[in-house]
């Protein structure tokens, strides 16, 4: 009995246990810093049940409905899970668990006497990022995107030196995002006097032509835009993901951004709703332009980089224009909405993965520089092959993740083009484009790590390359994600997601029910 | 209409062999039993096939249904499909005899890496073979780009870099157009399974639309190296020999040409490709494609670039079989692709069987050498003779077949077709024009350094091309003296493929 009332509260003790091992942290961190990590482990690992206990309940038995403290909505803040926000959180939560196996030795090279400091953070950034999936009061939102910024911005300044710099462009461009999502609120709320998301969706639609919500509208998307760096608002990525420690630059990447991007998701299509975006008919068409332009500017920045973690950030902005490029072909055809789900997860395994390898170099033998990594193939073969398989899903070869993100969108596009008459065949040529750009890019680093021969090698005799794994705790996670890299690919084309996305199409109110 | 695992089992051999050869990279002689293992495991499971298929009926092996309506992952083999796995499977297990002994005797660096990928290579060409339908084929399609990149820059020098990229940036590309094809396809149609006289939805699509999707197609097949996009072939003879006989005469380039014969006939089918006038467009690609590869080819001194181009040229005789869209032409085009597959690995045997003999890659440095190696060169004579079309080899019977199919094309499709013949029958000279110097450079030249002492290749490399040279022999005495030893069932199984496209 005892588990069947504690399995009603799994919404909220999410959060909640989160929370409260980040205080515990540091009070054991304090006595026994060696604690730390272990007890971040343990704590994402429950949640991360929990996680996959509401995913099954949602996908079983429907949407959950938690009314905090009793508190009938729209008073009250309700938590609400659906199909897709159950998703989320088991994604972000297996990369948060995935990032903290990895971080323990990371991190303990890189920044030893901020261990403690910086788990109490790391799970304060994953209440944050938990709280904003769950919840569905739009400024219970808010505030948990402001607790898991804050904790982004901290962690990324962890390292000192450049990284603050990087931190403080990061905190100015989060602020603004984040002033800009207040004022949404602020406005959505003078005109409706809610902020529960389902009783904002049925309070909005006779309000659509008033100009209030309409700048609320470009208040979220801009802010949101901010906080997952779409192109052009990027600015502040690539140096926060640069000079951040290894470790955080994998779990901002993978998690923060995905969360963001959730929260674009809900608020275009669960708290303005579809009919809104039908009024305004151009409003998706260029969501769409503007993502294509970030797919290329991305790679295109990609390519001139010589820093490996610079241009895994610029190769972030581009990727994150193929799920806009989705969100905002999603109310023409629903493949978009699928191929934007999709890369959610898709994109968080690949760029952990090459983080995480990014990472590794770094940490066994301070190669940052591609220019360097004649070589590396034989020295750390592990870490190279999770990473060229990483690249290798990035570019989307079948039968990795990328290609069938790939294939959705490219469907999406060729089904928009019945309504956008030719327009739409560019986003196709974009995502293809995009591609062989990724190509250039990831196969300018993997040429060198495994064909080209280090120079020294020429004088030398016969001087086998020694082969300096990392630790074991490092490694595994790096390669869980490569094995990932192919089967969730592989998951991705069969029919085993249908009820999930199903399930999200019937709550967006979209046609097209797959297989 | 059979539902079997043996396509599932076919594919599997390399799919195991692959990581075996891996685990086993330090101890060399148990991980070329891998291979061979491998090879001689897979080429049973085709043969297993065989009797299915040549009783008409059709195996099909489905392994998923995807999120796309109507479109599953999987295998089905029919008698086009299995004319390609018989003839990959059967030079895969020669190949890698004779790699084994051309690896071995040049002391080759990197060779777990080598053996590895070339298992993945035959992974992905056998899968492109017994593919059901479009997206299929592009996974493995993708798969066989990738995975034979390693070998192609199996020396890792700057140059060979240089030519792994072009060969990147070519194929790679032309699968972007590949993947968009396939995907229109699907929008166009519901559907991407091969069907026997096209998918009849594409019908009814805009003529301007089903136009520029199949030329789409056409470049997203750049594998089969027609001009003016062909270069990366002759680049990536860079490659070691093997590599460049199994893949970039057999494995690699019939992909691209399985894939366009794929297309036209079973994708578009004959009366849709008439209607639109898209025979005649791709048949004059192929021509124009047979004539300047083969003027290029003349130009060549280096053995292995002389014979990329030979092989740009035959490949287009296949292209140019399909595109004359009638029986005895797509016959042709079909009994070509082993043909062929086996003629030219013989001559990228030999070819590599004189670099490890005598050190020799150019022509002209090859004066005498008949008598140095007198079983390589006969081998070699024999199956340039066939690609020139002469008997003894089996050239002679696919090109009579073209020959035959242009004809009818001019009595059924249009007279502009009779230009096609004359087409062939010139670029059949040129054959002759830049495969004869060799021969007698080879045996009718005096060498500098006077008469040397016989002194061939190690037996693994000669056996497996004299026993291609042999079938190359074999498939014809079959066919004209109706011995029916054993290639009677490639003959059948034309027939029946041939029957599935115009019944």
């Amino acid at each position: 009995m005892v588990g069947l009332i504690l399995a009603e509260h799994f919404p909220v003790l999410v959060i909640v246990v989160s929370l409260l091992a980040a205080f515990t942290i540091l009070i054991a961190g304090w006595l026994n810093k060696k604690t730390s990590c272990p007890i971040s482990i343990a704590t994402i690992s429950v949640q991360l049940l929990m996680a996959f206990f509401i995913l099954n309940h949602v996908l079983t038995k429907g949407t959950i409905h938690y009314r905090l403290g009793g508190w009938a909505p729209p008073w009250g803040i309700e938590y609400v899970i659906d199909a897709l926000n159950a998703y989320v959180l088991v994604v972000i939560l297996f990369l948060s668990l995935i990032c903290a196996i990895y971080s323990k030795r990371s991190i303990e090279k890189e920044q030893p006497h901020k261990i403690v400091p910086f788990y109490v953070v790391f799970q304060l950034l994953i209440t944050g990022l938990c709280g904003i999936t769950v919840t569905g009061d739009i400024f219970n939102m808010y505030v948990f995107l402001e607790i898991a910024s804050l904790a982004a911005y901290a962690l990324i300044a962890v390292a000192g030196g450049r990284a603050l710099k990087a931190s403080y462009n990061y905190v100015i461009m989060g602020s603004i995002g984040a002033c800009f999502f207040l004022l949404g609120i602020g406005f959505l709320y003078a005109v409706t006097g809610s902020l529960n998301m389902a009783d904002l969706s049925h309070l909005l639609p006779p309000l659509y032509g008033n100009k209030v919500v309409q700048a609320a509208f470009v208040f979220f998307a801009v802010g949101l835009s901010i906080k997952i760096a779409l192109f052009p608002l990027h600015i502040w990525q690539p140096d926060a993901y640069t000079y951040a420690p290894s470790a955080v630059s994998a779990i901002i990447a993978a998690t923060m951004s995905k969360v963001s991007v959730y929260a674009l998701i809900r608020v275009i299509y669960s708290v303005f709703t579809l009919d809104f975006i039908r009024i305004y008919d151009g409003v998706d068409i260029a969501i769409c332009w503007i993502a294509a332009i970030g797919i290329i500017a991305g790679s295109v920045l990609a390519i001139v980089q010589n820093n490996l973690k610079r241009m895994l950030a610029y190769s972030s902005v581009s990727q994150i224009g193929y799920i806009v490029l989705g969100i905002g072909l999603s109310p023409i055809s629903a493949w978009g909405l699928l191929g934007a789900i999709a890369h959610i997860s898709n994109h968080a395994i690949m760029k952990g993965c090459l983080f995480l390898a990014a990472g590794a170099f770094i940490y066994k033998l301070g190669l940052w520089d591609i220019r360097d990594f004649a070589g590396l193939g034989k020295k750390m073969p592990y870490a190279s092959a999770a990473f060229t398989i990483a690249a290798i899903s990035m570019i989307g070869i079948p039968p990795s993740t990328g290609f069938a993100t790939k294939l959705f969108l490219i469907l999406a596009s060729l089904k928009a083009s019945e309504v956008l008459s030719s327009s739409a065949y560019v986003f196709v040529a974009v995502l293809l484009l995009s591609s062989l750009l990724n190509l250039v890019y990831f196969w300018r680093v993997i040429e060198r790590m495994y064909f080209v021969k280090p120079e020294e090698e020429t004088d030398g005799g016969e001087r086998e390359a020694k082969k300096t794994e990392i630790p074991l705790s490092m490694l595994v996670p790096m390669l869980i994600l490569a094995i990932l890299c192919i089967v969730v690919g592989i998951l991705w084309l069969t029919v085993a997601p249908s009820s999930l996305i199903n399930e999200t199409f019937l709550r967006f109110g979209m046609e097209g029910v797959l297989p | 209409m059979v539902e079997l695992m043996t396509p599932l089992l076919v594919i599997l051999c390399p799919a195991i062999a692959a990581p075996m050869i891996l685990l086993f990279g330090k101890r060399p002689n148990i991980r070329e039993g891998w291979t061979i293992a491998a090879g001689i495991a897979m080429f049973s499971l085709v043969l297993s096939m065989l009797p299915t298929i040549l009783a008409g009926d059709v195996i099909k092996c489905t392994f998923f249904q995807t999120l796309f309506e109507g479109v599953a992952l999987g295998f089905k083999v029919d008698a086009f499909g299995l004319i390609f796995a018989l003839t990959a499977s059967s030079l895969w297990i020669l190949v890698s005899f004779y790699s084994i002994g051309y690896m071995r005797a040049l002391e080759e660096h990197a060779q777990t890496r080598y053996f590895f990928y070339f298992a993945i290579a035959i992974f992905g060409a056998i899968g492109i073979a017994m593919s059901a339908n479009l997206l299929t084929m592009f996974v493995f399609y993708e798969i066989l780009t990738v995975s034979t990149y390693p070998l192609v820059i199996h020396d890792q020098t700057p140059e060979a870099l240089s030519a792994g990229r072009k060969y990147f940036a070519y194929l790679l590309t032309s699968g972007v157009f590949f993947l968009f094809a396939v995907m229109m396809t699907y929008y166009l149609t519901g559907t991407t399974d091969f069907t026997n006289g096209g998918i009849p939805a594409l019908g009814s699509a805009s003529r301007l639309t089903v136009t520029i999707l199949f030329f789409c197609f056409l470049l997203g097949f750049l594998k089969a190296a027609w001009m003016p996009f062909h270069s990366w072939l002759p680049t990536a003879m860079i490659a070691p020999t093997p590599v460049s006989a199994l893949l970039h005469a057999v494995a690699v380039v019939k992909a691209g040409v399985f894939g366009i014969v794929r297309i036209v006939c079973f994708i578009y089918g004959v009366d849709l490709m008439t209607s639109l006038g898209l025979g005649l467009a791709l048949a004059c690609i192929a021509a124009f494609t047979m004539i300047v590869a083969n003027l290029f080819a003349i130009a060549q001194d280096n053995l292995k670039r002389r014979l990329a181009y030979s092989t740009i040229n035959q490949l287009s005789y296949i292209i140019l079989g399909a595109a004359l869209l009638t029986q005895d032409g797509i016959r042709g085009a079909m009994m070509h692709i082993p043909f062929h597959g086996y003629m030219k690995i013989t001559l990228f045997l030999c070819a590599g069987a004189i670099m490890v003999a005598t050190g020799k890659k150019n022509i002209s440095e090859m004066a005498g050498i008949g008598r140095t190696i007198p079983v390589t060169m006969l081998a070699f004579t024999i199956t340039a003779f066939g690609m020139c079309g002469i008997p003894p080899a089996v050239g002679f019977i696919s090109k009579w077949y073209l020959c035959l199919g242009s004809v009818r094309a001019y009595e059924t499709i249009s007279p502009v077709m009779i230009t096609f013949l004359f087409v062939l029958l010139i670029a059949s000279l040129l054959d002759v024009v830049y495969f004869f110097p060799i021969i007698h450079t080879a045996f009718f030249k005096k060498a500098e350094g006077g008469i040397e002492e016989v002194k061939e290749a190690p037996l693994f490399m000669l056996i497996p091309l004299s026993i291609t040279a042999i079938f190359s022999v074999i498939f014809f005495m079959d066919f004209i003296l109706g011995l029916n030893i054993i290639s009677m069932y490639i003959y059948e199984l034309v027939e029946i493929a041939v029957g599935n496209v115009i019944p």
